[in-house]
């Protein structure tokens, strides 16, 4: 297609391509050259030696001219925009499928077990991209509906693994009682942290529940006599069918139900049990926010200081909105902990956190649905890439990069309204605050 | 003037300093109930500091702000953390920078300033959670009140609309009936009428007048737009440099040297006639 043709389109200006392209040459020569032009190996005395690998260097140096050259040319200062690339008979499907989505999605999870039941890998994958829904679900109270960035989410999963963990081995006492516990107690810890941090916004906020995070960690490390230190803690109590043993022979599961014993019944319990309490989560968090504390939690987002004018106490409501959430952490950590029967606090690192606030974000902060599609597929992701070896985190940081240049406020980025007079229209993301703390 | 009537807020040597900074120095003024009193004065005269004192987002320096409701109660907001003012003392506000939850439906940002009563209906969300009576009666009764000023502001038809997504007049009106839906005693209003036409400046009038004849709220305004000022104020306190320099009924403020002065400004040589007339 010739550009000339189109009036009002500069004509191609190979000159000004170049200029870019040789600019984008010598920042990606300057970025490369100690990264990937030299190598230190050891060498045959052990000591090191550095090798050059210039054409590698060359490589790179000469794709970021090529790209750059290639795109000044043809595309010029057009954004690179794949929402272009969607025919609009696609959007239209989809607008008119989208109210069946979360139903459907319902309806699949409840089947997976049946029809997956002799695939173990895919029903442990299952439980765990769950597991991480739940997550996500618990941190879209604290980030997506009340606006607080909170960098250490992984805490309260731990205090709540370490607290089934605990009561189990110490006390004897069962999952059912624990769960209870562990969430009371991970709620303790969020409203310890909420404390300290009222004050803070954005991005002290971060840094404090990072800090928040680690901190907990690192007690977990060191305090061998009581949690094991590093060695963690082995053979907790695995569930059982409310009473029942998953176990062969007399007085076991799948000798009451008459079936052949199978270690599957486990996995399937298992996976029963996170999808219910998903389910759970997910419910208390859309009935909590018809409720005047989810609102409220909505407005800190949007406003805190009008908030404070209308007589509400953002104290409180803060305190609330990390101890709710905490909760929810503190159950998916009981459940993490029966499931596994040894934790250590090598589980909960700061990359799990990180990893349930990019399902967060990447969902869209304060859609439900868009959080669980989005824990599927950066669970689903990390797995299906595995066959890239080790070039699996680059392919799905790429993948990562596309979504967010697609839909840069998550995958649902539009808000339902609470309340409504008439009709429950969507709220536009761009109306939407993402909060700052 | 009716001297005999206790005033619903008395301000007394409230001063504020920052730093090296006097914002406002010894102000004293009271405002009486049912009327419309505005704080006018050039800017950085300190009026909004005023209101930032009497909301309780600063803590005055030195000074004593009372508010007195209707039933005998008695606040002294220099004591009272912000959001109790709006909560135990009912005095609610608006800001000169429109602040509404944007994301959030016209209808849900009036809800949002039912949240102290409802979450007492809602028994602190247990009884809400559970669904009882008691809570969707109280619900409902907010998305009538909600209604009610929706109705008043001329806005119903947007009721499910974001916030945001309203032209600035009706943003301003809705600033205000939210202020409205708490039911404050004393509802303070800063720059209600900035950066809006002659229509939606008449508008705006009409539902302060509307709150005045209707609803037992006093107003305190900072305005500059004057043709608002003298049309609907009962009452005005002029401020300059943080001193109150005038103090009394529109006709009065409009023919005070004083104001004129310091709106409009005089030259040197004649500060000596204008301070001999106004005896300083």
């Amino acid at each position: 297609m010739s550009r000339a043709a189109h009036p009002g389109k500069r004509p191609l200006d190979i000159l000004a391509a170049l200029k870019s392209a040789v600019l984008a040459a010598l920042v990606a020569f300057g970025l490369f050259s100690l990264l990937i032009g030299l190598r230190t190996d050891q060498g045959p005395t052990g000591a090191l030696v550095l090798t050059e690998r210039f054409g590698e260097l060359g490589a790179f140096v000469a794709v970021a001219f090529v790209g750059v050259f290639l795109r000044e040319l043809l595309l010029r200062d057009k954004r690179i925009d794949i929402v272009r690339f969607v025919p609009p008979v696609v959007t239209a499907a989809a607008r008119r499928i989208i109210p069946f989505v979360g139903p459907a999605l319902l309806v699949f999870a409840l089947v997976v077990p049946v029809m997956f039941f002799h695939n173990r890998y895919l029903l442990d994958l299952s439980i765990q991209i769950l597991t991480y829904v739940m997550l996500g679900w618990g941190l879209n109270i604290v980030v997506g509906l009340a606006g607080l960035l909170d960098l250490g989410y992984v805490a309260f999963y731990a205090v709540g693994a370490y607290s089934y963990a605990l009561l189990a081995q110490n006390f004897g006492l069962g999952f059912w009682i624990c769960l209870p516990l562990a969430g009371i107690l991970a709620a303790f810890w969020g409203v310890l942290l909420g404390f300290p941090v009222l004050r803070l916004r954005g991005d002290y906020l971060a840094i404090v529940t990072l800090a928040f995070g680690e901190i907990i960690r690192l007690v977990l490390t060191n305090w061998q006599s009581f949690t094991g230190g590093p060695n963690g803690i082995s053979g907790i109590a695995r569930p059982s069918f409310f009473g029942l043993p998953f176990t062969d022979g007399e007085g076991g599961f799948a000798a009451t139900f008459g079936l052949e014993f199978t270690p599957t019944h486990r996995v399937v319990f298992l996976y029963y049990l996170i999808l219910a309490l998903a389910l759970v989560t997910n419910i208390v968090t859309v009935r909590l926010r018809r409720l005047p504390i989810g609102r409220a939690w909505e407005a800190l987002r949007e406003d805190e200081i009008a908030c404070r004018t209308l007589g509400i106490n953002t104290t409180n409501t803060k305190l609330t909105a990390f101890a709710i959430g905490a909760m929810f952490g503190g159950f998916a950590g009981s459940f993490f902990a029966t499931r596994q029967g040894f934790i250590s606090p090598e589980s909960f690192v700061f990359g799990e956190s990180a990893l349930v606030l990019a399902i967060v974000v990447l969902g869209g902060m304060g859609s439900q649905i868009g959080v669980a599609v989005a824990a599927a597929v950066m669970l689903g992701g990390f797995e299906f890439f595995r066959e890239f070896q080790q070039y699996r985190m680059l392919v799905f940081g790429f993948a990562m990069v596309g979504i967010m240049i697609w839909r840069p406020r998550g995958l649902v980025a539009t808000r339902m309204p609470s309340v409504f007079l008439k009709e429950r229209k969507i709220v536009a993301a761009e109306f939407v605050a993402e909060g700052r703390g | 003037m009716n001297g005999t009537v206790e005033p619903i807020l008395t301000v007394e040597h409230l001063t504020m300093r920052f730093g090296g900074l006097v914002a406002v120095d010894d102000l004293s003024f009271s405002a009486r109930p049912g009327d419309i009193t505005a704080l006018i004065g050039p800017n950085g005269a300190g009026k909004t500091t005023v209101f930032n004192c009497i909301t309780g987002f600063y803590k005055p320096t030195v000074g004593m702000i009372r508010l007195a409701h209707p039933d005998g109660k008695t606040f002294l907001l220099e004591r009272l953390l912000d959001f109790r003012i709006s909560q135990r003392a009912r005095g609610s506000r608006t800001f000169q920078n429109i602040r509404l939850f944007q994301g959030m439906t016209v209808l849900e940002n009036l809800m949002v300033a039912r949240h102290n009563p409802l979450m007492l209906a809602s028994g602190f969300t247990l009884f809400g959670m559970l669904g009882l009576r008691t809570f969707t009666n109280a619900e409902r009764a907010a998305i009538d009140m909600a209604k009610y000023w929706l109705d008043k502001i001329g806005i119903t038809s947007r009721a499910d609309d974001p916030a945001g997504d309203l032209p600035y007049g009706a943003q301003r009106r809705l600033e205000v009936a939210r202020a409205m839906c708490t039911e404050p005693v004393l509802l303070c209003l800063d720059e209600p009428a900035a950066g809006l036409n002659a229509r939606e400046s008449a508008e705006l009038n009409e539902l302060l007048l509307f709150i005045r004849a209707e609803h037992a709220t006093s107003i305190l305004l900072i305005e500059h737009d004057m043709s608002v000022v003298m049309e609907i104020s009962d009452h005005i306190v002029v401020l300059d440099y943080g001193v109150k320099i005038a103090d009394g009924a529109p006709a009065a403020i409009r023919d005070d040297p004083r104001v004129i002065a310091a709106y409009l400004g005089v030259d040197d040589e004649e500060i000596a006639d204008v301070e001999a007339e106004v005896g300083t």
